[in-house]
C-alpha cells in the first residue's frame, strides 16, 4: 500500500460505493432465497450488481428473470407465499406496472422487500429524481422508507427484511432511494461485516406457508364484512410498523453506531422557519441550513424518513415544538 | 471543499477517472462523491462527471455549479459545450490539447488559467486510445493530492477487468499525465 495511504481509519471502514451498489451489497450479504428482477433506469445497478453477486457464487439467490415489473412482482408474491425470504427491485414506470400486486402482497400480508431507484413517473419521459413513484404506492400497504445518501440506503436495505417479517408488520417494505442523485453517485459507505449482517437480519419462517402440506387458502375472494376485517388488520400493522421501526433502529445503532429516527428535527430548536423534506435534498438542506444560522437566520429542516407508517405525532411534536406558526403542524 | 467537473463524450471514462480520483482521495483520508450527469445515453454524446473532495463527511447532493477545476478530455468539446460555466475566476481549466494555453484562452474568452496537456499524444505513447487517464494523472498533479502511488493503486483496483496490456498502459498514461505538468504550475492546490 502506498505510504499516503498507511493507516488511515477513514478507508479502513469505509469504501466508495454508489447507491446501488451498496442497496446491492445489502442484498448479498443477507442472502434472500428469491430476487425476481426486471431492468429499469435507474434502478438497473442494483439488480445488476446483486445479479453478478448471484453468477459469481457469493450467494445461493434464486434469481427470477422475468418480462415485466407485473410478472416480478407476481413472482415475488409467489415465492414469499412459499415461504421464501423475497426481495425485488423496481423505479418509475415499473412500480407503475407493479402497482396492483403491491396491493395484493400487502393483503396477503407477504413482507417482500424492494428496492426503489426513485424516478419521476412519466409523462414526459423522465429518467431523474421525484417520488412520485413510491408516492403512487403511497396507499397500497406497504411500508415505505426514504433515504437520504447511499450509506442510508444500505443500512435501511439491512433493516427492512426483520421489519417486514416482524410478527405484529407482516408487510411489504419499499426502501426509496433518490434516482441518478443516490443511485449512481459514489460516495464512501461503511458495510457492516456479513457475519453481524446475518445475525442481524436472523432466519424467517412464514407463519402460514403454502408449502406446509396442510390445505390453506390464500388470497381469497373476500365478501365485504371479510374485506373490511382484513383491510382493519392491515392498518393495524401498518401501525405496529412505526414503533417496531424504532425498536429496529435502535438494535441496529448497536450494530452500526448509527441511529436514524422515522422523523429527524435538525437544528429545529428556536427556529421560526423550518424545510420538510425526503431524500438526498434533505442533506442539501441541512448545509443551507447551516449556511443561513451562520447569517442568524433561525431556520431548521424536518427530515422525514419513513413515509409510510406516516409517522404523523412525531412529526407533529418535532415540528411545532419549534416553531408556533400552524404553517407547520402536520 | 473542492468541486471537480470533468467534461468528455459517452464512451471517452469521464465517469471512470471520476470515480478513480475519489477512490485515491478516499484512500488518503478525505471525504469524496463522484457522480455523473446522465441525459440521454449515446456513445460520442457530450457529458460531464463531477467530484467533491472535504475533509468532512458530504452531505451536499445538489448538482455542481461552481466548480474549481474544470478538466475536458476532448478539445473538441470546447466548440460545443460552454466548459467555463460556472467556472470562477481563479478557477483552473485543464485540457487535453497540443495547443497553447494563451491560445485556448483566447478562443474561449477566458482570462483565468488555462493548462494543456498534450493527452491524445501522451495516451498513445503509452499504447493506450484513452486520454482520460492521462488528464487523471495531469489532475492530480494539479490538484496537489492524492500521491501518484495511491492513484495508481486505485486505477489497478479499479481496471482489473482490462487485459494486463491494457492496464499496464492505463498506469503509464497516467504516470505520464502527472509528469506532464510543469511542478511550479501545482500552485492550484
Amino acid at each position: 500500500m502506498p505510504a499516503e495511504a498507511r493507516e488511515n481509519p477513514l478507508s479502513a471502514r469505509m469504501q466508495l460505493l454508489t447507491g446501488a451498489e451498496a442497496a446491492a451489497h445489502a442484498m448479498r450479504q443477507i442472502n434472500p432465497d428469491v430476487v425476481s428482477v426486471y431492468p429499469i433506469t435507474p434502478q438497473t445497478p442494483i439488480i445488476q450488481t446483486f445479479a453478478k453477486f448471484v453468477a459469481d457464487g457469493e450467494v445461493d439467490t434464486e434469481i427470477i428473470n422475468v418480462e415485466s415489473e407485473h410478472s416480478a412482482m407476481s413472482a415475488a408474491v409467489g415465492a414469499a407465499q412459499a415461504g421464501a425470504r423475497t426481495m425485488t427491485a423496481t423505479a418509475s414506470q415499473g412500480l407503475a406496472l407493479m402497482i396492483e400486486i403491491v396491493y395484493i402482497a400487502a393483503s396477503m400480508r407477504l413482507p417482500i422487500v424492494m428496492a426503489v431507484g426513485n424516478r419521476a413517473l412519466s409523462g414526459p419521459i423522465n429518467i431523474h429524481c421525484d417520488h412520485a413513484d413510491s408516492m403512487l404506492a403511497r396507499d397500497s400497504g406497504m411500508v415505505q422508507i426514504l433515504t437520504e445518501n447511499a450509506q442510508e440506503a444500505y443500512d435501511f436495505m439491512v433493516i427492512a427484511p426483520r421489519l417486514a417479517e416482524h410478527p405484529e408488520v407482516m408487510l411489504p417494505v419499499l426502501v426509496g432511494q433518490d434516482g441518478f442523485t443516490i443511485t449512481h453517485s459514489a460516495e464512501p459507505v461503511s458495510l457492516l461485516p456479513d457475519e453481524q449482517v446475518r445475525r442481524f437480519v436472523g432466519d424467517y419462517r412464514i407463519p402460514y406457508p403454502l408449502l406446509s402440506g396442510e390445505v390453506v387458502t390464500q388470497g381469497p375472494f373476500a365478501m365485504p364484512d371479510y374485506y373490511f376485517e382484513i383491510k382493519a388488520q392491515q392498518v393495524r400493522a401498518m401501525q405496529a410498523a412505526a414503533q417496531v421501526f424504532d425498536d429496529l433502529s435502535e438494535a441496529y445503532e448497536a450494530y452500526s453506531g448509527r441511529r436514524y429516527q422515522a422523523v429527524e428535527g435538525y437544528r429545529l430548536d428556536d427556529a421560526d422557519r423550518a424545510l420538510i423534506l425526503m431524500g438526498s435534498s434533505a442533506g442539501t438542506a441541512k448545509d443551507v441550513v447551516d449556511q443561513l444560522r451562520a447569517k442568524g437566520e433561525k431556520v431548521g429542516l424536518a427530515q422525514v424518513r419513513l413515509f409510510r407508517p406516516f409517522p404523523a405525532a412525531a412529526s407533529s411534536s418535532t415540528v411545532s415544538a419549534s416553531s408556533p406558526s400552524p404553517a407547520f403542524s402536520l | 471543499m473542492k468541486e471537480i467537473r470533468w467534461h468528455g463524450r459517452g464512451g471517452q471514462g469521464a465517469k471512470t477517472v471520476s470515480q478513480l480520483l475519489a477512490v485515491a482521495l478516499l484512500t488518503e483520508g478525505h471525504y469524496v462523491q463522484a457522480f455523473p450527469e446522465y441525459g440521454p445515453e449515446r456513445s460520442g454524446a457530450p457529458v460531464q462527471a463531477y467530484d467533491r473532495i472535504d475533509d468532512k463527511p458530504i452531505r451536499l447532493h445538489c448538482a455542481v455549479t461552481h466548480p474549481s477545476l474544470v478538466v475536458v478530455l476532448d478539445a473538441g468539446l470546447l466548440a460545443e459545450v460552454p466548459v467555463t460555466l460556472g467556472l470562477p475566476a481563479d478557477g483552473l481549466l485543464l485540457i487535453n490539447s497540443p495547443d497553447a494555453a494563451a491560445q485556448i484562452g483566447e478562443r474561449l474568452h477566458f482570462g483565468g488559467r488555462i493548462i494543456t496537456v498534450p493527452g491524445d499524444r501522451l495516451a498513445v505513447a503509452a499504447g493506450t486510445h484513452f486520454a482520460n487517464v492521462v488528464l487523471l494523472g495531469a489532475a492530480a498533479q494539479v490538484l496537489g493530492e492524492p500521491g501518484l502511488e495511491t492513484l495508481v493503486q486505485a486505477a489497478q483496483d479499479g481496471m482489473k477487468k482490462l487485459s494486463p496490456a491494457a492496464q499496464e498502459a492505463s498506469i503509464r498514461a497516467i504516470r505520464s499525465g502527472y509528469a506532464a505538468i510543469d511542478t511550479q504550475r501545482r500552485a492550484y492546490a
